[in-house]
């Protein structure tokens, strides 16, 4: 059972079509996963470069045709694909990330030089701090990073014992597009080395985390002393074929 | 004057990294760190993506595209290492964890303020990364670059002219002339390179320097 509050039901609780008498977040396909994102949605896609990034959930946002986004990632797109092929489409009205500019970040390039992207950008520790106190339901936060620079310019700030700090707010998105290694139908998810990276904080401050696994198991097949984000922060899980990945 | 090359550089700063420290290396130049760790020393490298215990280059095929570090290369982990997310790996650097951060930069001022991510022209594109929460949180920031620009301007200087990415944050600037600490009274110039004279370098900074006593 998938319950959802979203802009299209004005925040009234609505089921989604694949209800069962039994907790079930498995979709058949990442375009049944992504039907119902409206145009203006905020969606986090996890991964940092190519490592968990969820290309076929992003080529299936592209195929859906959602518009006016406003993305939240570490980067800006690399190359042609995933992200970067979103940006292309001009799906993406505003980026928050920390590192846009890549030697293969030509799309964004191409679209912040003509006026047609806006960017913040946010100190990566910051970002993912930012990602985490929305899903920890913390109303804001100071930290140390960034003070004193343009970065922090216009913001409030306060010495706390020996440092300085700035206030930082919270980001909360309507989707956030993940990919993990396995998953259970109650959305337990463990993931792969590195690609973990933005993965258990996106799908925490997002109202619908949707991810994308190489396999799916039983409940109680995934360890419960090893499980890195638990099924609660959950809403849709989508197998898809395992990529060209050298297996480890 | 014999100056160090990016090679001998990197060699010198990896000498005072001591045994079980743990440490960030940044992109670019500081990477090369890796490759003179001492042995005999175990040291933890940190990557902020998501890893403890970076090990070194993957043999040619046996890359893993889930395990890079934060420059986006392919590397290996070590026995020992472990994966977790970003508000995990943010939460090492920014809360004091790191013994070390070596970081890359364009300026490094006497007051030890740093700039390293954003040349401030109008039309660079901004890209900051971790960079600000390394020079704020690791426990002892190392600077590694050259002492000169191309055109001879020393990159140590009063007060920076490139947006800074933090205040008072270096601790000890590592250059192909010359390895200086910034202390809270000024600059003390810890080594110089085999044939370099204390009032060339001094020369050469523009900016002022104090001598360690014991210093060649």
């Amino acid at each position: 059972m998938c319950l959802l509050r979203s802009r299209l039901t004005e925040g009234k609780k609505v089921r989604c079509d694949n209800f069962r008498p039994m907790v079930n977040k498995l979709f058949a396909s990442p375009e049944a996963a992504l039907a119902d994102i409206p145009d203006g949605s905020t969606i986090m896609i996890g991964g940092f470069g190519h490592a968990g990034m969820p290309a076929e959930l992003i080529d299936a946002l592209i195929a859906q045709g959602a518009r006016e986004l406003t993305i939240v990632n570490n980067n800006a797109g690399n190359a042609d694909t995933g992200l970067a092929a979103l940006l292309k489409a001009k799906r993406v009205r505003k980026i928050l990330c920390s590192f846009p500019r890549q030697a293969d970040s030509w799309h964004f390039d191409a679209l912040y030089r003509a006026g047609e992207i806006e960017l913040e950008l946010v100190p990566q520790g910051t970002l993912a701090e930012r990602i985490r106190a929305a899903g920890a339901g913390i109303g804001a936060f100071y930290t140390p990073t960034a003070y004193g620079t343009r970065l922090a310019e216009g913001k409030e700030t306060r010495r706390i014992g020996d440092r300085d700090c700035v206030l930082e707010y919270p980001i909360h998105a309507d989707y956030a597009l993940i990919k993990a290694e396995r998953a259970d139908r109650w959305g337990n998810l463990v993931y792969r080395k590195s690609a973990r990276n933005f993965g258990p904080i996106m799908a925490s401050a997002a109202r619908c985390a949707v991810v994308q696994v190489r396999e799916t198991v039983e409940l109680g097949a995934l360890d419960p002393e090893s499980i890195v984000t638990p099924g609660i922060f959950v809403k849709r899980v989508v197998r898809v074929a395992p990529s060209m990945r050298k297996a480890a | 004057m014999k100056k160090l090359d990016k090679k001998q550089i990197a060699a010198r700063v990896a000498r005072d990294i001591p045994d079980g420290a743990y440490v960030n290396l940044g992109i670019g130049l500081p990477t090369l760190v890796a490759d003179h760790l001492p042995r005999g020393r175990e040291i933890i490298l940190h990557s902020e993506n998501g890893i403890l215990g970076v090990g070194p280059k993957p043999a040619p095929g046996e890359e893993d595209e889930d395990l890079i570090n934060a420059g986006k290369e392919p590397v290996t982990l070590l026995p020992g290492g472990a994966y977790f997310h970003h508000a995990d790996s943010f939460g090492m650097i920014r809360g004091r964890h790191l013994d070390f951060c070596i970081l890359g930069a364009f300026q490094v001022s006497v007051a030890g303020d740093l700039a390293n991510w954003h040349t401030g022209g109008a039309d660079a594109i901004p890209a900051v990364g971790g960079a600000m929460d390394l020079a704020v949180g690791a426990k002892k920031v190392l600077v590694m670059m050259e002492h000169l620009t191309k055109s001879g301007e020393s990159k140590i200087v009063e007060r920076c002219t490139y947006p800074l990415t933090g205040a008072r944050c270096v601790n000890r600037i590592y250059t192909d002339l010359a390895v200086i600490d910034v202390k809270p009274d000024g600059l003390q110039v810890v080594e110089m390179v085999e044939g370099l004279s204390f009032d060339e370098l001094q020369r050469l900074s523009g900016v002022p320097l104090r001598r360690l006593a014991t210093a060649a």
